[in-house]
């Protein structure tokens, strides 16, 4: 296990965003982290890496508990929030080796890594322009390439294909599929778009209101909710039956 | 983190700056010219390029009022800015401690002060060995460091807390509007209140035949102890002590006349280096301890806000 976390919660004040989660993500898979807006999900994003510490619960991510060391685990993971910022004024390629040099890359190992990366994202035309003449889908694409920078063992991904054109969407999809299979990179995407992550992840887990109400393969989920002999079915109908009963 | 200097804003403080202070080194340049004509060097003129008034103000009135806003300039935006364009959310999921980033906004910051002050006071000098012709001596050369120094860790204050607004405040015009007011604050409604203040707790009667010494003596005793809360105040205190070596005190009573305490403080011989420096440190210690405090408090914030995207 990559990921686990035991009855990690996390209370604002009164409410609670996450409620006791007990998750685990497995080596080398496609995690699909689905729920409604608000469900608690970037805020589990937020405490897997540190950036806010649980209010009870343990988690574990490849092995360091994030609020005790989270320097080990920034180390090894790559995480790319919903709606990814860089700074405007410079080129992709400034952005990328800045990244770079906070996670105390070599440039020689860097400036190697930087051309690999961007055409692997598909911007190496690009990649003098200024960040700011950039549209939203090489935005985008531009994030994945930094976060993979620092080569990491797992990503986490908040909702990286919001907002993109269908064409950018495939774009994206692939890419990540590709990361996934052809590098051995765990990816851990969270979304609410469901028809994507069917068609890329192996497992999901669903969250609303800050409980995980169902986690496993999507066909075992189906099975579960649809019943056993239906064979064409959608993510979306599975997830409404829980939404519903939620 | 050098991405002050291609900034616009950068660029047209640091030139308005260096632009006040040449002219009005070239006024006084002038004034002192004029009034200098077949007489001997008095002692320490040099420095006179830095404080004399002029026609307007000195080039050290100016920096006191002014720094500020160099280090409000530099510091509202720091952290927020970084928010709103959503790079602080990446930033801080890097391999970095999280106080580096708040170190390196300040630091850099003060890297730019030093910088435009050194280069502001090279300026004048060079500017006021052409027009007066007199080379300075390792006395003032010294001093002038030294109040180079006063003003670097008096504008590193007013950084710290427009940094420390920038993590506060979410949006950077509401951060900078509180930095303003802050320095509005102390440059004006401090000594404001003082006065006020003093005149409640210890009022001045005209009425009586004589002035009351000991009463004269507690006014401007409260007067000054609530005026240097005041930033502002501490810092012209420890420059124009360290400029103006004629000057016993920082402070002196109002019990004589104009003219007798213009002959006082004029036609004495001028206080040594060291002793200036032992005047001044106290005001020192007092700049440096409100700096550190409000950096303290912006560690605090910045340690534990939570980042997110949205």
């Amino acid at each position: 296990m990559i990921v686990e976390t035991e009855d990690l919660t996390k209370k604002y004040g009164i409410q609670t965003a996450v409620n006791q989660l007990n998750l685990g993500i497995k080596e080398g898979e496609v995690f699909g982290f689905l729920g409604p807006n608000g469900a608690g999900k970037t805020t589990t994003l937020l405490m897997f890496l540190g950036l806010t510490e649980p209010t009870s619960g343990k988690a574990k991510v490849i092995g360091f508990d994030p609020t005790r060391e989270p320097f080990k685990v920034k180390e090894k993971v790559g995480y790319l929030p919903e709606n990814v910022g860089f700074y405007d004024d410079m080129d992709a390629r400034q952005n990328l080796r800045y990244i770079a040099r906070l996670n105390r890359i070599p440039n020689e190992v860097s400036e190697k890594r930087i051309d690999y990366w961007l055409e692997m994202v598909g911007l190496s035309d690009e990649s003098t322009k200024k960040v700011g003449t950039y549209s939203k889908g090489m935005r985008q694409r531009l994030g994945i390439a930094e976060v993979l920078i620092k080569e990491p063992k797992l990503i986490f991904l908040d909702e990286p294909t919001i907002g993109l054109d269908p064409d950018g969407t495939n774009r994206m999809l692939d890419l990540i599929h590709s990361l996934s299979r052809d590098k051995n990179i765990t990816i851990f995407l969270s979304s609410h778009l469901l028809d994507q992550v069917q068609r890329i992840c192996d497992r999901v887990g669903i969250m609303i209101q800050g409980n995980l109400v169902a986690m496993g393969p999507i066909e075992e989920l189906a099975k579960k909710k649809l019943g056993l002999n239906q064979q064409d079915y959608t993510l979306e109908e599975v997830y409404m039956k829980y939404f519903k009963e939620a | 983190m050098g991405d002050h200097f291609n900034s616009l804003r950068f660029l047209l403080i640091s030139a308005l700056i260096v632009m006040v202070g040449v002219i009005i080194t070239s006024m006084i340049g002038m004034a002192i010219q004029e009034e200098l004509k077949g007489m001997a060097k008095p002692t320490l003129l040099f420095l006179l390029l830095f404080t004399s008034t002029g026609k307007l103000f000195s080039f050290v009135q100016f920096i006191g009022f002014f720094g500020p806003l160099l280090g409000i300039f530099l510091g509202f935006d720091s952290i927020n800015r970084e928010r709103v364009s959503r790079t602080l959310s990446k930033l801080v999921s890097q391999p970095i401690f999280r106080d580096s980033i708040i170190n390196a906004k300040f630091l850099s910051g003060a890297a730019i002060i030093a910088i435009i002050l050194v280069a502001t006071v090279l300026l004048i000098s060079g500017l006021g060995i052409r027009l007066i012709g007199v080379v300075p001596g390792v006395e003032e050369v010294s001093r002038l460091f030294i109040y180079v120094i006063i003003s670097l860790l008096y504008i590193s204050f007013w950084l710290g807390i427009s940094i420390l607004f920038s993590v506060v405040f979410r949006s950077t015009a509401t951060s900078a509007l509180a930095s303003l007011a802050v320095w509005i604050f102390f440059s004006f409604f401090v000594s404001l209140g003082a006065s006020v203040l003093s005149d409640a707790v210890a009022p001045v009667s005209q009425t009586a035949s004589g002035v009351d010494a000991e009463m004269l003596i507690r006014h401007e005793r409260v007067q000054r102890v609530v005026s240097s809360f005041s930033p502002m105040t501490l810092y012209s205190d420890a420059t124009t002590t360290i400029l103006d070596p004629m000057r016993k005190t920082t402070r002196s009573l109002i019990l004589m006349g104009p003219l007798e305490r213009f002959s006082m403080s004029r036609f004495q011989s001028p206080l040594p280096l060291l002793e200036s420096i032992f005047i001044v440190i106290p005001h020192l210690i007092s700049i440096v301890a409100i700096t550190l405090l409000c950096f303290g408090i912006c560690y605090l914030v910045f340690m534990r806000q939570e980042i997110r995207t949205v």
